[in-house]
């Protein structure tokens, strides 16, 4: 674990800066250029979660290089009001906000790693993992 | 004591100036005006002070700080260069008045201060707005820039028109999307419509979920929506998401998907027959020699 850098997200448009520092981590790790897409997509329903339930938070890129696998790690933290029912977020097509449902658990399925820890009225933190092969 | 503080600065103008160049030359080495000549930089400077004296001197914003602060800002000088020189200025001019009195106290030194920044307050304070004034009508400039890129509905053949999204999708971008798509189906009198991907670097959840509603739309007013230019990175991000796309066709590309379009409208491509037969000519001409 060499660096870490974080991107603030208050603005629609931070999410767009979150995608872009991530990506660019991703090919200097040496990700080809499909996982770039998902790290990117991930990166991307991570921050827009942040924005459109907590308002602000921020997102935290880390550069995991050990002894025998290189990879990304991605925490997104903010301190909303949490999530209610966490299978239920889990789940295909649950949302509260008319999207498609489709975001965390796609996060999940573009990514190795998933945590989530959240706590009513305190926030949530997501961490996520992507293994280089 | 007031006047005597300006009359003591003005008349020993030329010292401070000394000071003053030494100090901003020093500053010369810091990195954003690394890149600028020594001779541009020292007239500069000389100007910059001259105005900062004549401002002083007329007890107010001269238009001479405007044309200077206009032409810096059009030159592209940075705006930290203006608010280090100042800084330098009211450090190197408190330092002088301090040192031509003879008696300091507290009090002497509080108003020599004040003095002293109320000539620099009212400078700092127009430079920094003419600044921001330029940048913030820069973006707003950009911004209408970006607007009218954004969703443009081009009509390339009767009944089929295609849609080119290049760049970032954000929800006033979606919008926009949306109203251009209708409003240009129904003036276009569209049978199909080609939404081009290609240049959209990320699909996630929120940008299809509006490419389905726009899409959704596009039928309910009775015409046929084709999304086309999804790359291979983006279909696996797509499929990874577990997106639903299975309500409208897709394709991979806009050539692929105008195919397609012209086979809903009941057309096809043909080839006309003087064509080939000049290319026939040509390839026979090509195996004489």
């Amino acid at each position: 674990m060499d660096f870490q850098s974080c991107v603030n997200i208050k603005k629609e448009w931070d999410i767009v800066g979150a995608r872009q520092l991530g990506r660019d981590i991703a090919k200097k790790i040496g990700f080809g250029t499909v996982d770039q897409a998902r790290i990117a997509t991930a990166i991307s329903e991570l921050a827009r979660n942040i924005y459109l339930y907590a308002g602000s938070g921020k997102v935290c890129f880390e550069a995991i290089d050990d002894m025998n696998h290189k990879g990304l790690s991605i925490i997104a933290v903010d301190e909303g009001p949490g999530i209610e029912e966490l299978s239920q977020v889990m789940e295909d097509g649950f949302s509260t906000s008319g999207g498609l449902g489709a975001g965390l658990p796609g996060v999940k399925r573009l990514m190795d790693e998933f945590d989530i820890v959240s706590e009513q009225g305190k926030g949530t933190e997501i961490k996520v993992v992507k293994w280089l092969r | 004591m007031d006047a005597k503080l300006k009359s003591l600065v003005l008349e020993n103008s030329n010292d401070i100036v000394k000071m003053w160049l030494e100090e901003v030359q020093n500053n010369k080495n810091k990195e954003y005006t690394s890149t600028i000549s020594d001779e541009l930089f020292e007239s500069t400077n000389r100007e910059f002070v001259n105005v900062i004296f004549s401002s002083i001197e007329n007890q107010g914003l001269s238009s001479e700080l405007d044309d200077f602060s206009e032409r810096l800002i059009n030159l592209g000088w940075p705006l930290s260069y203006l608010t280090d020189g100042m800084q330098v200025f009211r450090r190197v001019t408190i330092d002088f008045i301090l040192s031509q009195s003879d008696k300091v106290d507290s009090e002497y030194l509080s108003r020599v201060m004040q003095k002293v920044d109320a000539w620099v307050g009212p400078i700092i304070n127009r430079l920094v707005n003419e600044y921001s004034g330029s940048w913030e009508h820069i973006v707003s400039l950009q911004r209408v820039a970006l607007q009218e890129l954004s969703a443009p509905l081009i009509p390339v053949m009767e009944n089929i028109t295609v849609m080119p999204l290049i760049g970032t999708i954000d929800t006033e971008r979606a919008k926009l999307i949306m109203e251009n798509l209708l409003d240009g189906v129904i003036k276009h009198h569209a049978d199909v419509v080609l939404i081009d991907i290609t240049g959209v670097p990320v699909v996630d959840t929120m940008v299809a979920h509006h490419i389905i509603q726009a899409a959704e739309a596009v039928r309910l007013i009775g015409s046929t929506c084709i999304l086309v230019g999804i790359r291979p990175e983006i279909a696996q991000t797509i499929v990874n998401l577990g997106i639903d796309l299975t309500k409208f066709p897709t394709k991979s590309s806009l050539r692929k998907g105008f195919q397609s379009a012209l086979e809903l409208t009941n057309r096809k491509i043909v080839a006309t027959e003087e064509k080939d037969e000049s290319i026939e000519k040509l390839i026979d001409s090509l195996d004489g020699e």
